[in-house]
């Protein structure tokens, strides 16, 4: 039996999604920017894609710009807000939690001279308001928090933050990381009062290298990526077509049934953490239910090292993460997050991801649960001493 | 593309006596075999106690010479201007040709050492000497003549054709690989096995290598860097046959049943059973270990000998008396140290003790390993019977 158990690492690609990327390789393989058919005819899938993934979240199809997946969209969201809001302030706000897609282009602008708050977060992951509401000034431009954490499925208080702001800066721009949430999460960025949101198409079974930054139409940010003037100018290189059309098919797939497949994914989670509490020496860092995303659990195993449980998973044919790298090796930094939740120091180099997607079975769930209870005590008794 | 082919220098080989043709062939083999993935066309010939590889049209000068480093036995590559027989006068204007090409700076002291061995050629080798000295002088007026010392040798062979060269590209040296049999060599993702494999391949031998492999403890990636490394050393030595053996039902038997300050000791002579099992069975005559005295607790003096003894087989330790600096430094040249340096774990580092016996008592680690008595056997049995073999081989 194989369980793949790391679908916030990747997805699988959807037949559907297949289908449209090789047609517009092999037969609509046009440029559209070129002037006669065959151009028009790739533009149109650009263009039903586009409109696709704005009608998943109610807002218009002009505030969709494609980009090369989670990271450029994140990288220029916060790059490109602060250029184009630094006259107005000097303040960026993020959480220590985010991912490094976030936080390293943060420290960049931090290099450039912007003063760049990371708000800490709880046992769970979640940012207290508290800190936010103190952090929050006249000076702030940007405030960037994710909508799920990767590494253990924390919800952040989205809500509460737009409220604060409003409060406290009204002008700053809210940006959310939604590469865990976009798919699992019915998003309206309107109704969320959110002005930049990234994405990534690999995490919901669309094809790598794809993604898109939704930017509200009333903001404006600098793009980053300059030459022959697509996408309005705001992000310039030749239409990924496969990839652009991939993406808006999975982006379509992922809503369809939406609310069914959003309950079915809490229900395969409630039942994994059920099995997890049952095993002794697992300390669960996700929330169960409706606090935490339906599709992720990150569990610490006492005494048992994360690396060689996955590799003894992996023999079995289950697929998972491990939440931070080898504590044996000084090189690699341990998962940040892990740290700011205050894990304690023997749990964090003891610690999974678990990660499901819709095509997740119970039968797989039950698979792994019976793996580590075999193999749980098997490794303790070969720990490290 | 001014040179068309290489003159190849060759040292040791030479006083090898009645077996010199072996080595020399064994030396062309490696050469032909080298410069098949150049671009461009070679022929390799032996002639008169020297190999020449000539190019039949362009080829890539660069690719070539980086090939030709790799091929022990080399100590000298000169790229040579190899012509018909001409007539002096228009040797001298080839002569002035190449030194403007090759120096064209036109600033040098310069000696011209000519050899005649077709003594049908109208002027020998002194009036060469002086002939072309002239011609070379009047053409580069800001050149001049030194005998004793000087910048430039410009070496003028009159054989049946006409040789014209000056510069000597260092070789590896060495001898070529397949002169001097086979070896198993003991690999393990670290900095100083695969080096210590180059500098055993370097005098001639064939490398064959084994990997304890010890999953889920060890990764995919950790065999896979092995596997990488093994490629990076086989470019030098020619293809490798990698024996990765599964070692973690041993390992974890040591451990329940041995005293844990002795268990890299005890494992380690497991290794080296098995890759002496791995090496008779393939006709290997010896073992290979990155081992350097001091390095780590099992590679102190009474170490060595607690590891040594189990074996019949000669053991090379290249590095024996090497400072990590050096070995450091040969990883980097040959190109390994990238690759070793990445951080995944090996079997060595998965149990390790506090504080490990760095004084092993011989008598004490036999007792030790007695406990193992019940399960050993067949526990070595499936390893080596599950044991996995890659053939490694890299373009070089």
């Amino acid at each position: 039996m194989e369980a793949y158990l790391d679908n916030s690492a990747t997805t699988g690609c959807l037949d559907r999604v297949r289908d449209v990327v090789v047609k517009t390789m092999m037969e609509d393989f046009g440029n559209p920017s070129s002037k006669h058919l065959k151009g028009v005819q790739a533009e149109r899938y650009v263009r039903e894609s586009r409109e696709a993934i704005a009608k998943t979240m109610k807002v218009k199809e002009q505030e969709i710009f494609f980009t090369s997946g989670g990271t450029e969209s994140d990288n220029w969201a916060l790059i490109g807000a602060a250029m184009a809001k630094k006259r107005q302030g000097n303040h960026i706000i993020t959480t220590a939690v985010e991912h490094a897609a976030v936080l390293q282009p943060a420290l960049f602008l931090k290099e450039q001279g912007f003063r760049v708050t990371f708000l800490p977060v709880d046992r769970y992951g979640r940012i207290r308001l508290s800190e936010l509401e103190n952090a929050l000034d006249e000076d702030t431009i940007l405030v960037s928090v994710m909508y799920v954490n990767n590494e253990i499925g924390a919800r952040e208080p989205l809500d509460a933050v737009r409220t604060m702001m409003k409060k406290k800066a009204p002008r700053a721009l809210l940006h959310t990381d939604a590469i865990q949430a976009y798919g699992k999460y019915r998003i309206y960025p309107k109704r969320e009062g959110i002005d930049l949101l990234s994405v990534s198409g690999h995490k919901i079974h669309g094809p790598k290298g794809t993604g898109f930054l939704y930017v509200d139409e009333h903001v404006n940010i600098r793009p980053l990526i300059l030459g022959g003037g697509q996408q309005k100018g705001m992000r310039s290189g030749t239409d990924n077509v496969p990839g652009i059309a991939g993406l808006g098919e999975a982006a379509r797939a992922a809503y369809e049934d939406f609310p069914e497949k959003q309950a079915y994914l809490y229900e395969l989670k409630a039942h994994f953490m059920e099995g997890l509490a049952a095993l002794p020496d697992v300390v669960p860092n996700s929330l169960p239910g409706e606090e935490g995303a339906p599709h992720i659990v990150s569990a610490s195993f006492r005494g048992v090292r994360s690396e060689v449980l996955l590799h003894a998973l992996e023999e079995k044919g289950i697929y998972v993460s491990s939440g931070s790298a080898c504590s044996s090796n000084k090189k690699l930094p341990v998962s940040t997050v892990l740290k700011e939740i205050g894990l304690e120091k023997e749990l964090l180099d003891a610690t999974l991801r678990f990660s499901f997607s819709t095509f997740t079975t119970r039968e797989e769930l039950d698979y792994c649960l019976d793996a580590l209870k075999e193999l749980l005590p098997l490794l303790r008794r070969f720990s490290r001493h | 593309m001014f040179f068309k082919s290489f003159l190849i220098k060759y040292g040791e080989i030479g006083i090898k006596g009645k077996n010199r043709y072996l080595f020399e062939d064994a030396l062309v083999k490696q050469i032909r075999h080298a410069l098949k993935h150049v671009e461009g066309e070679f022929t390799v010939r032996k002639e008169q106690g020297r190999i020449f590889a000539e190019s039949q049209g362009d080829f890539d000068f660069e690719e070539a010479v980086e090939a030709l480093q790799r091929v022990f036995g080399i100590v000298g590559i000169c790229p040579v201007l190899e012509c018909d027989d001409l007539p002096v006068e228009e040797l001298a204007v080839t002569a002035i040709d190449y030194m403007n090409e090759v120096y064209p700076e036109g600033e040098y002291t310069f000696k011209v050492n000519a050899r005649r061995t077709r003594k049908s050629y109208p002027m020998d080798s002194m009036e060469l000497n002086s002939f072309l000295g002239e011609k070379i002088l009047d053409a580069f007026p800001k050149t001049s003549v030194d005998v004793h010392n000087p910048q430039i040798l410009l070496n003028v062979e009159i054989r049946e054709r006409i040789y014209i060269y000056s510069k000597i590209i260092p070789g590896p040296g060495g001898m070529p690989v397949g002169t001097n049999g086979k070896c198993m060599l003991l690999l393990s993702g670290g900095i100083d096995s695969p080096v210590a494999g180059y500098m055993i391949a370097k005098r001639g031998v064939k490398l064959d290598a084994v990997y304890f492999h010890a999953p889920p403890y060890t990764s995919e990636r950790a065999k896979q860097k092995v596997i990488d490394l093994a490629r990076i050393v086989s470019r030098y030595s020619g293809p490798i046959n990698l024996h990765v053996v599964n070692f973690t039902d041993i390992q974890l038997a040591i451990y329940e049943k041995c005293p844990h300050e002795e268990l890299t000791i005890i494992m380690r002579r497991y290794m080296m059973r098995i890759a002496e099992h791995f090496a008779v069975a393939t006709k290997s005559a010896g073992l290979i270990t990155g081992e350097s005295i001091g390095q780590v607790a099992s590679q102190t003096i009474q170490s060595l000998a607690a590891t040594n003894e189990v074996c019949t087989l000669p053991v090379f330790r290249p590095l024996i008396a090497f400072d990590k600096q050096d070995i450091v430094d040969i990883a980097l040249k040959i190109g390994t140290y990238d690759t070793s340096i990445q951080p995944y774990e090996d079997c060595c580092t998965i149990f390790v003790a506090k504080h490990p016996v760095t004084k092993p008592n011989r008598n004490i680690i036999r007792r030790d390993e007695e406990k193992l008595a019940l399960v050993i056997e067949e526990l070595l049995q499936k390893a080596i019977e599950t044991t996995e073999t890659i053939w490694i081989e890299e373009e070089r």
